[in-house]
């Protein structure tokens, strides 16, 4: 390849449309190992969270537990977490995804715990008097009167599991995180400068698809607001 | 040759082996390097957060922009925004390690501190400023000691996220405790790669912790 003297990339500008188009496979190969990560943590941690937040609402010392143990993974910095996992699952894929269910369960079960305990009394009540039984009670009143705060922890879980993928290059698989690296080894400013606003595009994307998936979810509040 | 002992007894003897909390890269230095480093930076953040976010509350304005600088806290990470500041304009260095922990500790010390004193009940405030209180008097006597628990708590995730932080920022620049881990990485040593992520997360549980007492302390000042 040869190089103009007023090349972006050998002035080692931040901006760089040159940097894009010659390095535009590797470029998509990272924004889809990225997504892929966050949909398959996230994914894991929505199907993981609800029947922890079920055992939590069992006895308050379940919940103390569940919801003590989640605070204490929270404050475990993810590179320490990371490097937990080593020994066990190596530097394989793996490894950043249980990390990132982990951090994800910590928001999303507290969400679901909080959702179902926000459920007024009467409404429990008044459905249980209309003959609902402890199943039904759950999965027809309970859990879809809890929807939005659950969906509020999943906004919060899906942009933070987006901007957490990038520490996932420690291991090898951190998608865009594994550009923002290389420009740190080589000095790239503009690899690094299009991977992070292409991480921050993606955290925007991924908050408005969970906006869309609360709409369809919950239609009677789109409708009681129009 | 491999060592056959259980993993964990390998972290306890090298956590326990005095050779190794010697010198810059002794886990006493690197202790004191981290907690130095957060000190800095979350002392740095809550003078600016606190103050912006108590006059916001009082004035109860700018909740939009409030919401805006916690969301975009989230979503830019944290180790893009080290390398940006690392290999921009303020180099290599604790410098940058600062500058990126402080922008990262101001937004929920800032969110916390507003929603704070802006929900403070307007009855009390109402009646504050009917016994002749001055709004700086009324931000000092009422909305201050009622916001406190809420403001404790932003101090708190921020405390939490900057001990996490400073971490990562061993990749780019910095010492501390994440240094022990890289260099574990670096010569595939998983005793010392566990031991300096053991160290850092049981200070931030300790930190976790000690805040969870003071903000049951301001809580239970209240009632």
């Amino acid at each position: 390849m040869v190089l103009s003297a007023e090349s972006c990339l050998v002035a080692n500008a931040w901006i760089c449309g040159e940097y894009v188009q010659t390095r535009q496979s590797q470029i998509i190969a990272a924004v889809q190992q990225h997504v892929l990560l966050t949909v398959v943590s996230l994914a894991l941690g929505i199907v993981l969270s609800f029947p922890l937040a079920l055992v939590a609402r069992l006895s308050p010392a379940l919940k103390g537990f569940v919801l003590g143990a989640s605070t204490a993974v929270y404050s475990v910095p993810s590179l320490a977490l990371f490097a937990i996992l080593l020994p066990v699952t190596g530097i394989t894929q793996t490894t950043v995804v249980i990390g990132l269910v982990l951090y994800s369960l910590t928001i999303l079960v507290r969400a679901i715990v909080d959702g179902l305990e926000s459920v007024p009394d009467e409404v429990v009540d008044a459905a249980s008097g209309m003959g609902f039984g402890r199943v039904s009670l759950l999965l027809r009143v309970r859990m879809p009167l809890a929807l939005p705060t659950f969906f509020a922890g999943l906004r919060v879980a899906t942009v933070s599991t987006v901007a957490l993928v990038t520490i996932g290059f420690v291991v090898g698989y951190g998608g865009l995180g594994n550009l923002i690296n290389d420009g740190l080894q080589t000095y790239f400013r503009a690899e690094v400068l299009t991977a992070t606003v292409l991480c921050v595009v993606l955290a925007v994307l991924a908050d408005l698809v969970v906006v869309g998936m609360e709409r369809v979810a919950t239609p009677w509040r789109r409708r009681g607001r129009a | 040759m491999p060592n056959q002992q259980p993993l964990l007894l390998q972290v306890f003897s090298w956590l326990t082996d005095p050779a190794n909390w010697r010198g810059t890269d002794g886990i006493a230095n690197r202790l004191v390097e981290h907690v130095g480093i957060c000190a800095a930076s979350l002392g740095i953040a809550c003078l600016l957060a606190i103050p912006l976010g108590l006059w916001l509350g009082h004035v109860n304005r700018g909740q939009l922009i409030v919401i805006n600088i916690a969301n975009a806290g989230r979503a830019v990470p944290t180790y893009a925004l080290l390398v940006l500041l690392a290999i921009g304009p303020l180099g290599l260095g604790s410098v940058s390690t600062i500058v990126a922990l402080v922008l990262f500790a101001i937004p929920p010390i800032l969110t916390n501190t507003f929603t704070g004193i802006r929900d403070v009940d307007p009855d009390i405030v109402d009646a504050a400023q009917g016994m002749g209180l001055s709004g700086a008097q009324v931000l000092r006597k009422v909305e201050l000691p009622l916001g406190t628990p809420l403001l404790l708590t932003g101090v708190r995730l921020s405390a939490v996220q900057v001990i996490a932080t400073a971490t990562i920022a061993a990749l780019v620049a910095g010492g501390g405790l994440g240094r022990i881990i890289t260099a574990g990485f670096g010569t595939n040593n998983i005793p010392e790669l566990l031991s300096g992520a053991l160290l850092v997360a049981v200070l931030a549980v300790a930190v976790e912790l000690s805040f969870g007492v003071l903000v049951r302390r301001s809580r239970a000042r209240l009632s």
